[in-house]
């Protein structure tokens, strides 16, 4: 129940700020198209599957905010290289992911991949192989800062081996 | 005086942007193997993406249009890498060999292979 | 102010060239369908720039639409290349996990 209702306010707040007419008909359509999609959604039997409301919490736009900042850190990084291609230097490499809610394991592999310079290709249950550009993007990998983040994101920092 | 910095700080984004994107083409068009030209492709789906879409957002002011533009941003972040990784994914299970540098200080993994 | 945003218009339409002599060159099917990927991220900035330029709101859901169009445009090429096949799903499906 408590999933439902989240979807449903999601939902209704993306209508009112994609729509922007607020009229009784329009607003009545934005009902029945929310009502329609949270039916659906019940029907696919995917409403609370993925969603794991521990990565709803304040440490999420702190973890966007630091993840924006890698993002442009490492743009600069492959800026440079395209610029002087003889530096390129790939390799593949294995990290191990320790992390135990899918959700955070794909959180992970997602926030990899979206850094230039690595590019997740197969993640499996303990381990995450990757695809580098350059040794820079390898060892800062290796250095396990982002799978850190994650984990605190996951808030079992704690509690890791 | 506040306008004057928005302005500035959007049209710095913008420009940013644009050279961004115009860095990972060429990046696009230089680099030897699938899996490189991958990360150029990444350098004009975030940051380009990223600073393009805030510089309009700055000067835009505080509408829906603004909200619009947050939403695409946080749309395109969220499939950017999805995408790649399909991309990765689709061309290793296919055979596409990635050019791994051979003067390397830790032994390469093996191939992952096609099948899991 | 229109100058940078015209600036910026123009870069990336040159981005966009630079993803379409990749998508003609190839080699692979996957540089093919990883330079349509950039150039359809590019057109949805490229809307969203024009929107702003002439003042025409509206536009910008059509970037809007364009964005999750795109998405899904190329994962489906994507499958379609592995599977020959939109509606199978079974060994080797890129959607596993």
């Amino acid at each position: 129940m408590r999933y439902i209702i989240s979807l449903t306010l999601v939902l209704a707040a993306l209508w009112l700020a994609i729509s922007g007419v607020y009229k009784p008909l329009i607003l009545l359509l934005g009902v029945g198209s929310v009502a329609l999609v949270v039916w659906l959604s019940l029907r696919m039997e995917v409403v609370g599957v993925e969603h794991n409301p521990v990565l709803f919490s304040w440490r999420l736009p702190l973890y966007w905010f630091w993840l924006v900042w890698q993002i442009v850190v490492a743009n600069i990084n492959v800026g440079r290289l395209i610029l002087s291609p003889g530096r390129i230097h790939p390799r593949m490499l294995s990290v191990p992911v320790r992390h135990k809610t899918a959700v955070a394991k794909v959180a992970y592999a997602n926030s990899v991949t979206l850094t230039p310079g690595t590019v997740s290709l197969l993640l499996n249950e303990d381990e995450l192989t990757v695809h580098a550009l350059d040794t820079r993007s390898a060892r800062e990998l290796e250095a396990g800062t982002m799978a850190e983040r994650i984990a605190w994101l996951e808030g079992s920092a704690t509690e890791q081996k | 005086m506040a306008d004057w910095i928005i302005d500035v700080v959007s049209w710095t984004l913008l420009l940013a942007g644009g050279a961004a994107g115009v860095i990972g083409g060429i990046g696009l068009l230089r680099f030897p193997d699938f899996y490189t030209r991958l990360h150029a492709a990444g350098v004009t789906e975030t940051l380009c993406a990223l600073a393009i879409l805030l510089g309009l957002a700055l000067q835009s002011g505080l509408n829906l249009a603004t909200v619009k533009l947050i939403i695409i941003l946080l749309f395109l972040l969220f499939t950017a890498p999805t995408a790649t990784h399909a991309l990765a994914r689709a061309a290793m299970v296919d055979g596409v060999e990635p050019e791994v540098a051979e003067d390397d200080s830790e032994p390469t993994p093996g191939e992952p292979s096609s099948n899991t | 102010m229109t100058l940078v945003m015209v600036l910026t218009t123009m870069a990336v339409f040159a981005t966009m060239g630079l993803a379409l002599v990749r998508a003609l060159k190839g080699p692979t099917v996957y540089d093919r369908i990883l330079a349509v990927n950039v150039f359809g991220t590019k057109t949805v900035l490229v809307v969203a720039l024009i929107a702003h330029i002439n003042g025409h709101n509206d536009l910008i859901d059509v970037a809007l639409v364009y964005a999750l169009i795109n998405f899904i445009a190329v994962v489906a090429v994507l499958k379609l290349t592995k599977m020959r096949d939109l509606a199978k799903a079974g060994k080797g499906d890129i959607t596993d996990g």
